[in-house]
């Protein structure tokens, strides 16, 4: 918990929220929006949750790692789908966001991966979720846990 | 690149309009006719395999024939991919309301070493009330991929567990048996409701 924020132009609205820890240039200016996930069938099947990452900021920001008491294993993974119509998924490795862009983890693409669950995801909760930078700031959301059958952030 | 171009002329100058034909008939009904995937899937009358329904019944290809049929496979240790399909597949449903209760749905696991009848009723119970689990033993799941030529795989991840690659694309048939269309992961419900939909009425056009 690296508090640098007064170095500069810490965006008012992250200090307002509260769900980032400001760090080095750059994440502090990641805001995280429509996280969700689904609910998991007890503690043996792997969860995955999704969201939009989006770098407000002047800087290109890497994200190189994901934290949850939920899980002991997430990890940002990507599924494909080969022209055979063959679906496969692997972990995606560090993902870099342009200024200005975003990226969108969603069903079918890129998602976290919540491997070795803790607990059961139950529907109606949510749960922390820490998205790490490669210039050591962390941005922490609280993602709702929706139904198994949910199809987007909405349900 | 050079020598290429000459022959490409060459074959032109021999008979552009034959081999416009020629080409014409090779995309729209010859080998070159689009193919989603590899392989065309088998009709089900010529498909082989013995399954178990989350329900315990013993079921095959020919509990099929009869209604219009939507087949995929997956896992339901999948986290992504499968949840997906089947919610997405769940919402077609929806849209298709009292006819979806016309089709079989029938979701085939990759994985029957996980997916016991209870772990696949269990998961089914989560979607549309049209869906059914089919699981068995691992030739018999073997022999029903062949049919419908998909391919599946398993591969360890770095926890030491696994996860399985597999055909994702949903696999539509008419009444008879036959082979309509597939719906492809990821299509959009614009297009695939209506395919849906002609699986629903292909019977009735299609007899002869
Ligand atoms: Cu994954």
């Amino acid at each position: 918990m690296t508090k640098r924020s007064y170095i500069n132009g810490l965006p008012l609205v992250l200090l307002l929220s509260g769900m980032s820890t400001p760090a080095f240039a750059g994440s502090e200016d990641v805001v995280v929006e429509n996280a969700w996930s689904r609910a998991s069938i007890g503690v043996n099947r792997p969860g995955a949750a999704y969201m939009t990452v989006r770098n407000t900021g002047e800087d290109a920001v890497t994200l190189t790692g994901l934290a949850t008491p939920l899980a002991m294993m997430p990890e940002i993974h990507e599924s494909k789908t080969n022209s055979d119509g063959v679906s496969s998924m692997a972990p995606a490795g560090e993902i870099t966001i342009e200024p200005g862009q975003s990226v969108a983890l969603e069903p079918g693409g890129l998602h976290a991966m919540l491997m070795k669950l803790q607990e059961p995801m139950t529907e109606g909760e949510n749960f922390p979720l820490t998205l790490t930078f490669s210039d050591g700031g962390k941005v922490t959301v609280e993602v709702p846990i929706l139904g198994i059958a949910a199809r987007g952030p909405e349900g | 690149m050079q020598r290429r171009q000459l022959l490409l002329y060459g074959a032109a100058g021999a008979g552009v309009l034959g081999l416009t034909l020629f080409v014409g008939w090779w995309r729209v009904d010859g080998p070159g006719a689009p193919e989603p995937k590899g392989q065309r899937p088998l009709p089900l009358s010529a498909m082989e395999f013995r399954l178990t329904d989350h329900e315990e019944n013993e079921v095959g290809p020919g509990n099929l024939i009869g209604r219009p049929t939507m087949v995929f496979f997956g896992f339901t240790y999948c986290p992504d991919v499968c949840p997906t399909t089947l919610s997405d597949i769940s919402g077609w449903l929806e849209e298709l309301g009292d006819e979806a209760s016309e089709m079989n749905v029938v979701f085939i696991t990759v994985d029957p070493e996980r997916d016991t009848v209870e772990a696949m009723a269990e998961y089914v119970g989560y979607f549309h009330p049209v869906i059914r689990g089919w699981t068995g033993p691992e030739d018999q799941i073997a022999r029903a991929a062949e049919g419908f030529r998909a391919s599946y795989e398993r591969v360890p991840t770095e926890g030491g567990d696994y996860t399985m690659n597999h055909t994702a694309s949903v696999f539509l048939f008419d009444a008879k048996g036959e082979l309509v269309t597939m719906i492809d992961y990821h299509e959009p419900r614009e297009f695939a409701v209506p395919k849906i939909r002609r699986a629903l009425t292909e019977d009735v056009e299609g007899a002869t």
